[in-house]
């Protein structure tokens, strides 16, 4: 039986240093390609704007999970304490709301903390146990002490021949297949 | 001028990490104590000690759910005892790892990186043991979820007026935010460990909790977003923490609680004790995994001056109380309470305390004290004695002597109450000695950020 080779997914370009990778991201920003990723084993700020990723929602989230927590923090002990379950003691208000302040504050902080990491998680789409990326040996390299930069097959511009050219000129330590 | 050389070599300041580590020997070398599958034989002499001390724990624990409180020393008019000594002294150590991960994060204090991951472990366990307490201590812990608010059959709430919920909640949240706080930083450092496996169980385990982790320009993007964000916001939290666990005290009326500094003056204490425990962990992990390279001689002495500075705060809490005691307030109770605290029957204490928050770290000014290891060593271990004793005289004296000398009484912890808190030392210990050998105990991203080669040259 004829082996049928797997789809190609896109490119994977690998760099010794930050600094190569940053120059080469930009290039290839500047060069058309859109669809773009790179891959590093720590954090770089000049490398998302290189490969052109615009500032992420993730600070509104946040904003929205405190504010929701607060209102629910204050609002269950509202409820509990002034409508279902309202004690008389000596005249005292049952929206004695300046007690209710320090639950109030844990629910904002719980709430918007959960919203932060849980809407990191979602943004990125992990867990995502598979990537075709991973299917490149030298991938990974990517959490140790080498950089990636990938083009993917969906970019408009990608030809496989032209695409490897352009990846070749940026003087990489290798350019690899990811199939898909 | 050839004398005074050696004083201006000692000035100089140790780096923060030692020079010639590349991105591949920093992965290699913190990974390796992870990843390798000979565990060194100190690891299992000191996981069985305190799997020893664990099991102790669990014998009282057990002792006391078939017999009740009464194994305890507590009783009327000192109900609080060890219980609540311990859960303050523990929730306190662990406030020290939040402020290095949280605080010093964004006072973009760099030689934080290699002491944060196992700073969070420690709040982690630390918290961990302090939650135990309240929970046996509620003399009937099954019934533990009433103190949560839900829709049940009686009925009825929580008392949200109540300090004692308020920290329900704060110890709650800073669990659960220390937690996240804790693993996220970790998930990055989990994709190297799964790339880095070889054996078919760490690589399913290690993928499994790395999520599919890839290094991803967006991915980072983002998560230095919500690591930032998720600082700001367990940076107030920390603080709240430790205020409501003074409101314990300082919303009741009893002479020597009721008093508006202990919300500052115990987040103070935390941060002393909570520095003073990172210190005691410190030393001898950097000495038995060989990590000198990365928790430098500058980390020893930049903790050393914290805890020298937050020594001070707590002086001056303590100064303040007796001059609210003595000479402000003017309260015949207060005044009896102060006089009482430092020279009734609990007066030795007092003076112990004295001598371990107050006295010895002051040796802590002398640069030759700074760099000697074992002196920061010993100084570590007497604070967090001090602190410990610091807060028996809190809860037990102003208990013990309340305003009818009628109900006047004394207390001691029985074995029991020894034996819950020395085995509460052996589960955090546990806890610990696990991490160390399954997780990474620096952050190996974060530090290989720190490298030299990392910084970006802009070219145009």
């Amino acid at each position: 039986m004829k082996q049928i080779a797997p789809p190609l997914y896109g490119l994977l370009a690998e760099f010794d240093t930050p600094n190569e990778l940053v120059r080469a991201a930009r290039a290839t920003y500047a060069a058309g390609y859109r669809r773009i990723d790179a891959f590093t084993p720590f954090p770089i700020e000049e490398l998302s704007e290189a490969i052109g990723f615009a500032q992420n929602k993730l600070a509104l989230i946040v904003l929205i999970g405190g504010i929701l927590g607060g209102l629910f923090g204050f609002g269950l002990q509202y409820w509990a304490s002034a409508i279902t379950y309202p004690i008389n003691v000596g005249g005292r208000p049952t929206n004695s709301w300046p007690a209710f302040i320090p639950i109030t504050f844990e629910m904002t902080v719980l709430f918007a903390a959960l919203a932060a990491v849980l809407g990191m998680l979602a943004l990125n789409g992990l867990p995502q146990p598979y990537h075709p990326a991973f299917n490149v040996p030298r991938f990974a390299l990517a959490s140790n002490d080498r950089f990636f930069l990938m083009i993917a097959k969906a970019d408009p511009l990608f030809t496989h021949q032209g695409t490897h050219e352009f990846l070749k000129s940026l003087n990489p330590r290798e350019v690899s297949d990811i199939d898909e | 001028m050839a004398e005074r050389e050696p004083m201006m070599a000692e000035k100089v300041v140790p780096p923060i990490m030692e020079p010639g580590y590349t991105f591949a020997t920093v992965t290699d070398k913190i990974s390796s104590i992870v990843l390798t599958h000979k565990t060194p034989r100190g690891w299992y002499i000191g996981f069985g000690i305190s799997f020893a001390l664990f099991m102790m724990f669990l014998y009282a624990v057990s002792v006391l759910f078939v017999r009740g409180i009464g194994v305890w020393g507590v009783n009327i008019p000192v109900g609080w005892g060890f219980a609540i000594v311990n859960f303050v002294w523990w929730i306190g150590i662990g406030h020290a790892g939040t402020l290095i991960s949280a605080i010093l994060l964004l006072l973009k204090q760099d030689w934080r990186t290699s002491i944060n991951r196992f700073a969070e472990a420690m709040t982690l366990f630390a918290v961990a043991c302090a939650g135990v307490y309240p929970l046996l201590h509620l003399g009937r812990p099954w019934l533990a979820y009433w103190l949560f608010p839900y829709p049940n059959t009686m009925s009825v709430w929580p008392q949200f007026r109540s300090p004692l919920i308020w920290d329900v909640f704060a110890v709650s949240t800073y669990a659960i935010v220390s937690l996240m706080f804790w693993f996220v930083g970790l998930i990055p450092d989990l994709a190297t460990l799964r790339d880095r496996a070889t054996g078919r169980v760490q690589k399913v385990i290690y993928g499994l909790l790395a999520m599919g982790w890839r290094g991803s320009a967006k991915h980072w993007s983002r998560y230095e977003t919500m690591y930032l964000l998720l600082a700001g916001l367990a940076t107030p939290l920390v603080v709240s923490v430790h205020t409501v666990v003074s409101f314990d005290f300082a919303i009741s009326i009893l002479p020597g609680w009721h008093t508006t500094i202990f919300p500052p003056y115990f987040v103070a204490g935390a941060i002393y004790s909570g520095f003073a425990m990172v210190m005691t962990l410190a030393i001898p992990i950097r000495k038995f995994y060989h990590l000198e390279g990365f928790i430098t001689m500058r980390h020893l002495q930049n903790m050393s001056k914290v805890m020298l500075a937050m020594g001070l705060v707590v002086a001056y809490g303590y100064g303040m109380e007796i001059f609210m005691g003595l000479l402000y307030s003017g309260n015949p109770h207060e005044h009896f309470q102060t006089v009482n605290r430092i020279t009734g029957p609990y007066g030795i204490f007092y003076a112990a305390l004295i001598l371990c928050n107050i006295l010895t770290p002051q040796l802590m000014w002398m640069r030759r004290t700074r760099n000697s290891v074992w002196a920061l060593f010993v100084i570590s271990i007497i604070v967090n004695i001090g602190m410990w004793l610091e807060r028996f005289v809190i809860v037990v004296s102003s208990l013990s002597r309340d305003f009818l000398p009628s109900s006047w009484g004394m207390y001691a912890g029985t074995r029991y109450d020894w034996m819950t808190f020395v085995g509460s030392i052996g589960l955090f210990l546990t806890l610990l000695f696990l991490f160390l050998r399954f997780l990474p105990t620096i952050s190996i991203f974060e530090v290989r950020a720190m490298l030299p080669a990392a910084a970006i040259k802009e070219k145009h």
